[in-house]
Parts: C-alpha cells; structure tokens; sequence
C-alpha cells in the first residue's frame, strides 16, 4: 500500500470511528425519549448528512485530484446559486450571472486542475470584477447599478474565489523522495476541513455553556469563550492530525487555530449577510444543516488564509 | 402559454397512447424531474395542506411556460400519478414534441381557449377529469402574467369547480422567483432557487357570489408571495 493510500485509510476509519460513535449515541437518546424530540431529529439528520459529506469525499481522495476539483465545483454551483438567488439583480443581469455560472465558475476550478496558479490567484478579483460590470452596463439599465454589481462580484469572491481555495491546497506539497508528485496536497484538505469543523462544532457547544460575553451581540449568541474554546479544541485537533500535515505537532496546532478563528469570522460575516435578506437558512439541500453556504460558511473563509500561510511555511522553510 | 396563435390553425390530434410512447413518456417524465431539481433545486413548502392523497384542485400563478412542469416536479410520485395539469390544445397540440409532451408525459386535460373554433363547453372536459377522480393544476389568471401586477385577475373556471365539485380541495399554490430563471426573451436559464408553497385550501361559502369568491381565492394565493429580496 502507498503511504497516501494508508494515510486516506487511517483518516477515513478514525473519522469512521467519530461517527460511528455520535450515530450510537444519538440512537441511545432517540430510543431513550417516548416522543420524538425535534432536537434529536436534527442532531441526526446532521449525522447523517457528515456520514454522506465524509463518504463523498473519502471516495473523491480515492479516485484523484479530478474527482476532488468535481466535488468542490458542484459545492461551489450549489453555493453561488444559493447567493445569487437572494442578492440584488434585474433582468439586465442576467446575462452576466449566466456568464458567472457557465463560464467563470467552470474556468476557476479548470485552472485549478491544469495547475494554472496565476490565472487562478486574478481571473475573479481582477479580470471579471472589470468586465462584468461591462456586460451589465451592455444591457443599459442603471437601476441601483452599484449594488447589483457589488453583490454579483461578492457572490463570486465568496463562493467561487474563496472555495477554490480549497482544492487548490493540492498543489501545495513537497516532492516525494524521488521528486515525484506524492498527492498529499488533499490530505491537508482533509485536515483543513476537519480542525475546522471541530472548532465550529466545540465554539457551539462551549459557547452555550460557558460564554456569556457575546462578540456581536444581536446577530449571534456565538461568545469569545465559545470562540476562545473552538480554537483550542481545533488546535488539539490539528495537533492530533498533524501526522498527515508537514508542519509537525506545534505548527500544526498554531495552523488549525489560525484556520478555525478565520472560519468563526466567515460564520459571522455570512451571518450577517443572511440576517440583512431576511434568511434563515440559504436553501434545505442538506438535511439539518441548512444550505451549502451554511455548511462551508467557516472553510470558505478559513481555506485562503490556510493556502497562503502554507505556502509561506514553504517559501521560508 | 399564451403564445398568440395567428390565424387558426388545425390542431393536431390527441396522441393515442401506445406501450411504447407511455414507457417513452415515464422516461422523460423523470429526465425533466431531475433536469428542473439540478438547475433550480426547487423546493416545496406544504404550508396550508400535507401531501396528502386526496382529491385537490392546485390554482397557481402564471408567469412563465415552466410554471406547470415545476409544479409537477414538487408533487411526490403518488400524487403526480392522480393529478392532471389544464393546458391549452392551442399551444400543445401544435407540434408532435409539444403533443408528446402535453398528452404523454403530463397527461394534460387539454382545452382549446379559441372561442372561434373550439367545439364543446372547456368545462366538460374539466369535469370529466373530476368526475374521473383526478386532481388538477390550474392557473386561474389564464394568460401569463407579464405585468408589473403580482397577480391577474381570476377567470370563472375556479368558481365553477368551487360550484360543481364542492368536496375537491382548492388549494392555492404560490411560485416563487421562477420568473427570475427565464425571464421572457433570454434564452439560458438561470440555476437559481425556486420553491412552490402550498397554502390552505379555500372553499365556497353559501351564497357568495362568483366575483367574490374569486377575489377571496386570488387574496389567499397572493398571501402566500414571500417578500422579494429587494
């Protein structure tokens, strides 16, 4: 077996073993209440839809890097049209918003996978934030033109930019002894994803209990002990996972907490933007967690932060 | 379905069902299904009723050609098997894929609006399907609404099956944000969400009057619009 292969093994069975573990626990209480209790039913249908997103992925990891670009696309359609559906637009957008589907977001993960890392880093921030405020201007309509712009531009920056981050961890790993490509670039998006997760799921937890210092008070119950707590408990998780990372049991540890704490900021500022629509949740596509953007509001954020201080690690090391 | 039809042309006749054409019809039934899921992941909300398999007349508004077929997508299996969409026979029964479509997969009761040539009463053919036991999808505006109105003004066909067939259940049935996936004249949809909410049926009261009646229906489709997101 080669070591990647082993690695994919080992993560997939502990994270099989985590849930496993939750599934029984959740079993017990289901059995435990007479009545179903709705608080139960959602904690379920939240184990269920991680057993899924942890199959999907482990089997993309299995099948190589193309099946890992696929699946980030797909999440990253699902979560740009969960954007677009309630951001600002006019007819005489549509145009460019079938140009952000069909076309920018195609190219974005297709530099991604032809290793095209300078068209990647500038093809939305640069080239479309200049040209499609040109084809909404084609379309002659200036009805809160600013706005619609804006919030077209945002929607790709976040859910296509920032997500292709995610992918793009890939290209970042060092040559196998004998100078040949290891694939262990997806393993860090296994970590990433992971350390995060753990974070976003102990801020929760720790928040509700101990917190009471509220960090944005009427927009989230989420507390800086909660958050304090989410990156400490990501650290150890990172610290734990540090095997499949190059950065070694400390400098894992300082990575997943840096990565968390930009993930608890996305969750904020994604907060933000659905209290301004009206939302509760962007869409129902994943059973008990809401849409996409509310599943991968905290790695979207955390992943450019993790792609460039890796690469750092590397240009000093 | 308001494509204008110029001079009157002849209708094709209804297609004759034939094993292959119904297996045909199954097949592309589920194509569509999937088609209209993975571009607008559209979404029900039984808010006023459950999908529940009784007898039910839907009344919808009319904004676009995928109103129909998107309503049909929501409804799950065993209830789209007993429901039949009211179309017009002046826009389906004009081209064989369009008859195909209309008659087979849908299985529209199908009515011609021309009041120059249609031969029979565009009622009968509505209460035959009742009668037969089916639920219906119907959209009370007529025409689409193209206007800056969020709402047309009804059509009687509502009332008179409110009048005929008191026990069906008229259930109102919202279509949101399809108009922003295709508006008319662009020719890419848009994949943007779309949801469909059912609301409380309404019935008719003893007494009250047609245009009442209608207007009390259009009131409690039309409180079902969430609110745009600006």
């Amino acid at each position: 077996m080669s070591p990647i292969l082993k690695d994919i093994a080992l993560l997939a069975l502990g994270t099989g073993l985590v849930l496993l573990t939750v599934t029984i626990i959740g079993e017990q209480m289901r059995r435990r209440r007479p009545a179903s209790d709705p608080g139960v039913e959602i904690f379920m249908a939240r184990v269920d839809s991680w057993w899924a997103m942890a199959i999907t992925f482990t089997l993309a990891m299995l099948a190589g890097r193309w099946a890992v670009i696929l699946i980030f696309a797909i999440a990253s359609f699902a979560a740009l049209r969960e954007f677009f559906t309630y951001s600002a637009r006019t007819k005489a957008d549509h145009l460019s918003l079938a140009i952000a589907f069909y076309l920018l977001l195609p190219a974005q993960f297709l530099f991604v996978y032809f290793d095209m890392q300078r068209l990647f880093a500038v093809f939305i921030p640069v080239y479309a934030f200049l040209l499609l405020p040109f084809v909404a201007v084609l379309r002659g309509s200036t009805e809160r033109f600013l706005r619609r712009v804006s919030e077209t531009q945002w929607g790709l920056m976040i859910a296509v930019f920032c997500l292709s981050h995610i992918p793009a961890l890939m290209w970042l790993e060092l040559p196998g002894p004998d100078g040949a490509a290891t694939g262990r670039g997806m393993l860090l998006i296994a970590f990433l994803v992971l350390v995060v997760q753990a974070g976003d799921l102990a801020d929760f937890h720790i928040g509700r209990r101990f917190g009471y210092r509220q960090i944005a008070p009427g927009l989230s119950p989420k507390t800086w002990a909660g958050a304090l707590g989410g990156m400490a408990v990501a650290g150890a998780m990172g610290m734990i996972l540090s095997w499949v990372t190059p950065f070694g049991p400390l400098g894992a540890a300082a990575m997943a907490m840096v990565a968390s704490a930009s993930g608890q900021i996305g969750n904020l500022v994604l907060r933000a933007i659905k209290r301004d629509r009206g939302l509760r949740d962007w869409s129902h596509l994943i059973p008990g967690q809401g849409g996409f953007l509310d599943q991968l509001d905290s790695v979207i954020f955390a992943a450019p932060a993790f792609f460039h201080l890796t690469r750092l690690w590397w240009m000093t090391a | 379905m308001t494509t204008q039809t110029g001079p009157t042309k002849p209708l094709l006749a209804v297609p004759r069902p034939t094993f292959l054409s119904r297996f045909a019809a199954r097949i592309a039934g589920h194509a569509l299904v999937l088609f209209a899921r993975a571009i607008t992941a559209v979404h029900a909300e039984w808010r006023g009723v459950a999908p529940a398999p009784r007898q039910r007349v839907y009344f919808a508004n009319h904004v676009s050609n995928a109103d129909m077929p998107m309503i049909w997508t929501v409804l799950p299996p065993h209830l789209r098997k007993q429901t039949r969409p009211v179309a017009a026979a002046d826009y389906w029964l004009t081209s064989r894929l369009r008859a195909f479509a209309g008659a087979g997969i849908f299985r529209a009761v199908l009515i011609d609006r021309r009041p120059e040539t249609r031969s029979d009463d565009p009622m009968a053919a509505i209460n035959q399907a009742l009668d037969d036991g089916a639920s219906l999808i119907i959209f009370p505006e007529g025409l689409r609404n193209q206007g800056p109105e969020p709402l047309q003004k009804f059509k009687s066909g509502l009332y008179n099956i409110a009048r005929s067939h008191p026990q069906v259940e008229l259930v109102p049935t919202w279509i949101a944000n399809l108009n922003s996936v295709m508006p008319k004249g662009e020719v890419i949809p848009l994949p943007l969400m779309c949801s469909i909410i059912f609301g409380e049926p309404v019935a008719a009261r003893d007494g009250e009057e047609r245009r009442d009646f209608l207007d009390r229906a259009a009131a409690a489709l039309l409180a079902l619009k969430p609110e745009d997101p600006e």
